[in-house]
């Protein structure tokens, strides 16, 4: 199941772990990126806290984590090729995956329909 | 996704809604829906939304950010081909009456008597001690002097020049103006095929040398085109009655060399050129030696002095400045933005004024003013992003050679 949040972020949960990217709304914003900082493996985030960093050639954005939760893997294809967060910002362009710290934190975030809904706010 | 720090224009909405901060934007990011009410719209606003560009707050006005194809595209197509800009936001000022070079020569330090009919210059506006107010270029005009000077300082250079104007000169501002800047190695060439008719007695287009200007017409609509611009690239900028901006724009944007570049290739053009922008890199705080503009102080006027802050200036380029604005390559990918700040050791010894990513460099790029004790090429520093040190060298600007057609 795929969730959003308000702030343009995505996560796929499976069982007890998810992952996490930002939007295709969001890397169309963003424009180009160049590069992204993501977590070490074994960091705990909280939910609406930074948990990375995008960057374009412009601009540096936070980016947080929908959910509370231990890191345990991130991107390392983004080290290489950041671009692909512009090309696949909703499949292979994902950031990290962790694993839950609280499964009852998802029933604050949307779905797509009420996702593309809340695009339609903008 | 939350707005961080953004340097230059940035995108709106998710992620930063940075403007260009400081003296050449309209305000901070918290200033976006304020700016946005009071923003004037450009001669060719209408073009740029049919041609898809994200437009964003810059200067008190509208401008496009880029277009569908994005900051990276573009900026790699004005180093290839020719890129057009909209840059109708810079003041178009005259100075018109006997005596008006000896006159700006008060305000500025280069050699404005010595400038031919024809010829034009990079200046500074200087204050009384010697910060700088603004840059800009000087073009003789024939009967009159012509400046170009930046958007956001036009009200207080005319202000400040307007305080000061000598009996029997006259300053003007043509709000009426349009200004396109055509940029790329294939520039003269898309120009030279427009169709521009040269005044009685004038070069074509195409055979203006760099920092060359003149009269032309196109369509029977007047033009003043110089072959100068602000990307390290051949090109030219064209200043043309409003009323026709779109239709040259559009014959422009016909040819096959030439396409639409907003605001995010200008700062990323500019910045792998060297070339600082004011309200960031320079600012009433610098003078213009640690600025690295001693070659806009001409050689009469070192001898002579006669402008704002002259003791302090001469003193600098004698004595050498207490800090220098410098290349900074960043290692690795990560970019380094504004306001960071630069550190040796233990000690900071600078801050970083312009940085973001070269597309043409392909990896990040930076300028900042560092002291003078650590300004040597090839200088090892260290640049804080969010709290952790990056290593940086200090290197030679620019970052991309230019090839102006001299």
């Amino acid at each position: 199941m795929r969730y959003y949040t308000e702030q343009d972020e995505w996560i796929e949960v499976e069982g007890e772990t998810a992952t996490v990217g930002i939007t295709d709304y969001a890397q169309g914003q963003l424009g180009d990126i160049v590069f992204v900082e993501l977590p070490e493996p074994g960091r705990v985030v909280e939910r609406g806290k930074e948990a990375a960093v995008v960057e374009s050639v412009k601009t540096a954005a936070d980016v947080y984590a929908p959910v509370s939760g231990t890191v345990t893997e991130v991107n390392a294809a983004l080290a290489d090729n950041p671009a692909l967060v512009n090309e696949s910002a909703e499949g292979e362009g994902w950031f990290f995956r962790l694993t839950l710290a609280d499964p009852a934190e998802l029933e604050g975030l949307m779905d797509k329909a009420a996702y593309e809904a809340f695009l339609g706010t903008r | 996704m939350g707005a961080q720090a953004s340097t230059g224009p940035a995108a709106e909405g998710v992620g930063a809604r940075g403007e260009w901060g400081g003296g050449d934007g309209s305000g901070g990011a918290a200033a976006g829906t304020i700016a946005k009410a009071a923003l004037a719209t450009l001669p060719l606003d209408a073009l740029h939304r049919r041609l898809g560009a994200r437009m964003v707050p810059f200067a008190g006005h509208a401008m496009p950010l880029h277009y569908a194809k994005g900051v990276i595209a573009e900026h790699l197509w004005t180093r290839a081909h020719a890129g057009l800009f909209d840059v109708s936001h810079m003041g178009q000022l005259t100075i018109s009456g006997q005596g008006a070079a000896a006159w700006l020569e008060r305000l500025c330090p280069g050699d404005i008597l010595g400038l031919r009919p024809g010829r034009m210059r990079y200046s500074l506006l200087l204050a009384e001690d010697g910060g700088i107010l603004d840059d800009l270029m000087v073009t003789n005009a024939g009967d009159h002097l012509a400046l170009v000077v930046n958007g956001a300082t036009r009200a207080s250079d005319l202000a400040y020049m307007g305080a000061r104007l000598a009996p029997g000169l006259e300053l003007r501002h043509l709000a009426d103006l349009a200004l396109l800047a055509l940029q790329g190695p294939e520039a003269a060439t898309a120009l030279g095929r427009l169709g521009i008719a040269a005044a009685p007695g004038g070069v074509p287009v195409e055979a203006l040398k760099f920092m060359e200007a003149g009269a032309f017409t196109w369509r029977g609509t007047p033009l003043w085109v110089s072959r100068s611009g602000y990307t390290g690239e051949d090109g030219f900028e064209i200043s043309v009655p409003a009323e026709a901006a779109e239709a040259l724009a559009e014959a422009l944007l016909a040819m096959p060399e030439v396409k639409p570049v907003g605001l995010g290739a200008r700062d990323s053009l500019r910045l792998e050129a060297g070339l600082p922008l004011y309200g960031h890199d320079l600012s009433p705080e610098t003078e213009p030696v640690e600025a690295g503009l001693a070659f806009a102080i001409s050689k009469r006027r070192k001898v002579e002095g006669g402008f704002p802050g002259a003791e302090r200036i001469l003193k600098a380029l004698l004595d050498g400045p207490a800090r220098r604005r410098v290349g900074l390559k960043p290692e690795g990918r990560q970019p380094v933005r504004e306001g960071a700040t630069i550190h040796a050791g233990d000690a900071a010894v600078g801050v970083v004024t312009s940085g973001g990513y070269g597309p043409s460099v392909g990896g990040p790029i930076a300028m900042g003013y560092v002291a003078a004790a650590h300004a040597a090429d090839g200088t090892a520093l260290e640049i804080e992003v969010r709290g952790r040190r990056l290593p940086a060298r200090v290197v030679p600007l620019p970052f991309w050679q230019k090839s102006y057609a001299r």
